[in-house]
């Protein structure tokens, strides 16, 4: 008899449940709603007993050693090189260079190939939903180099405004740093259409997949972006990991990033030389605990399959927007026709700190604030929003939760 | 003349209060009641410069200062941390900046509230805290200086 693989099996949320160990957990009393996975997601046994095993079998430091624990690790490590290329489709491993996450991976293009590629008059397109994680580094740069960062107006649907983007689009723009999907809205942006018309002018495209990577399947060489970042907390991965994703010949050009050991391939008084890549982006020992359990984490993912978590995640959404919307005086921010399972709104009269410490008090997480995203909550004239973010192990019965919770805090409150 | 009640005192107020509450529920209910009973702040002094830093909402704060006492009136526009105030306000507002200043304000840690909200809101109690003792500090120096 021929044995189904777990992602021909039908989706079950109960199982996957098992193996959150912190989902058993009570808050307050109450059993744990965890409902902020676009700030970070929980992790797996997989990945929890992952780390453990690598500290108590094979801790050793990598690519240098010739002892057998130093062969272990350092294959464990560059297996996940090949893990997050096939993840995100890339075509070459070392185009994968590891990161401490997404935001360390912004600043690595912002200091290296913006530094040199950038110049006085220059412009850097940024959306303006994106998080300050791809606004700053981008300003920081602009500030030096007498560039500036020029933002893609957001519509009242929490679209981007493509109209815009095509003015704001010239030859003048040397670099489009957007947003997969936003943390705040969920909004899923046309990044492959952008690529497009960047190209066309000549512009590179860096896309921040910190909130897609998780949710959607991800084929850098269809998108065709120039860079694509993420982090590994994010995708059910360990804090400390992430990955930039470089074409080749992009990297390649540009200058060293941090230096130090392991980047190097000769050094001397007089001249030193650089380490072909990825190394020579990978300066120093790197967080290797992590990175190995990166692979686990992105294994879990791949055996479920992101087409079913991406369609049992829609469901939720749909559901949650539909039980959210007959709340009187709650307004969704945020109705693109694409999103991720994120929503955020705001209750009239009512402040999103309050709704979340009344939640918490309930056992239910949320995320309330602006999200790192400052000049999105200035776009709405809001100052900040209650989010709930789902996730594969995100149950119905928890968004019922959800509401009831916000029904009885609103009535408190008002 | 009828003696003032001591900052202590008003703290053991507080504490008894809230000792009769069974459950978190309860005690939200009543911050948040509090919250409401407060006076809002007049318009005029809800500015910048009035604000408490290090907060996730609002807060504005402001201290008048006569016949040697400190008088202090708030508001925020979140409900929960306007209930804080208001404990707050019920315990400083009427002292000495002496009394003010030398307050250890126990009650907060009594009645649970520096382990039940968060770091970031717990430091927006604390936050403010600081604003008020910093008012009676600046109304202390001005009396200094003033006999002089």
């Amino acid at each position: 008899m021929e044995t189904l693989t777990r992602s021909e099996l039908l989706f079950d949320v109960d199982s996957i449940r098992e193996e959150f160990p912190i989902l058993k957990r009570k808050v307050k009393g109450k059993p744990l709603v965890y409902l902020d996975n676009a700030a970070t997601t929980q992790k797996p046994l997989a990945v929890i007993e992952g780390l453990t095993r690598y500290y108590s079998e094979y801790n050793a430091n990598i690519h240098r050693g010739i002892h057998s624990l130093a062969e272990e690790a350092t294959a464990a490590f560059e297996a996940s090189r090949d893990a997050v290329k096939e993840f995100i489709g890339a075509a070459h491993r070392e185009e994968i260079i590891f990161t401490r996450g997404a935001t360390e991976a912004i600043n690595l293009v912002a200091y290296t190939w913006a530094r040199k590629f950038v110049g006085a008059g220059d412009e850097i397109l940024v959306s303006g939903m994106e998080h300050h994680s791809n606004i700053v580094p981008w300003q920081i740069i602009a500030e030096e180099k007498g560039a500036k960062v020029v933002p893609i107006p957001v519509l009242e649907d929490g679209t981007l405004d493509m109209e815009a983007f095509q003015r704001v689009l010239t030859e003048k723009t040397k670099l489009v740093a957007i947003v997969h999907a936003s943390n705040s809205l969920g909004t899923i942006n046309p990044v492959k259409f952008i690529a497009t018309q960047a190209h066309a002018i000549g512009a590179k495209v860096l896309v921040d997949g910190s909130q897609s990577a998780v949710h959607l399947p991800i084929d850098v060489q269809d998108i065709d972006c120039d860079f694509f970042v993420f982090s590994g907390h994010k995708v059910y991965g360990p804090t400390g990991s992430g990955a930039l994703y470089g074409k080749k010949a992009l990297l390649e050009a540009m200058p060293v990033f941090h230096g130090g050991g392991e980047m190097i391939k000769e050094v001397s008084f007089e001249k030193t030389t650089y380490n072909e890549l990825p190394y020579k982006f990978e300066a120093g020992t790197p967080n290797i605990a992590d990175t190995v359990a990166l692979k686990f984490a992105l294994d879990f993912v791949k055996e479920i399959g992101k087409k079913k978590i991406h369609q049992y995640e829609q469901g939720l959404l749909a559901y949650a927007t539909d039980a959210l919307e007959q709340i009187k005086g709650l307004r969704i921010i945020g109705k693109a026709p694409e999103k991720t399972s994120v929503i955020s709104f705001v209750v009239e009269g009512v402040h999103p700190q309050d709704l979340g410490i009344l939640l918490d008090n309930k056992g239910i997480a949320v995320r309330t604030g602006h999200h790192c995203t400052q000049p999105l909550m200035d776009r709405f004239g809001i100052p900040g929003t209650t989010r709930a973010s789902f996730a594969l192990y995100t149950t119905y019965a928890e968004i019922d939760a959800l509401v009831a919770g916000l029904e009885r805090s609103i009535k408190t409150l008002l | 003349m009828t003696a003032r009640p001591r900052i202590e005192e008003l703290e053991e107020e507080i504490v008894e209060n809230f000792s009769l509450f069974d459950s978190w529920d309860e005690k939200y209910e009543y911050i948040i009641d509090l919250g409401k009973k407060l006076p809002a702040l007049e318009e005029e002094h809800k500015k910048d410069e009035n604000k408490v830093r290090g907060c996730q909402s609002t807060v504005w704060l402001v201290a008048a200062y006569k016949d040697g006492l400190v008088e202090f009136k708030a508001d925020s526009d979140a409900v929960i941390v306007k209930g804080l105030i208001s404990m707050l306000i019920q315990v400083l507002s009427g002292h000495t900046p002496d009394e003010i200043i030398q307050a250890k304000l126990g009650f907060i840690d009594r009645i649970g509230m520096t382990t039940h909200l968060a770091q970031t809101r717990s430091n927006g109690l604390a936050a403010m805290v600081k604003q008020m003792k910093n008012f009676a500090l600046a109304f202390k120096l001005q009396n200094e200086a003033a006999k002089h």
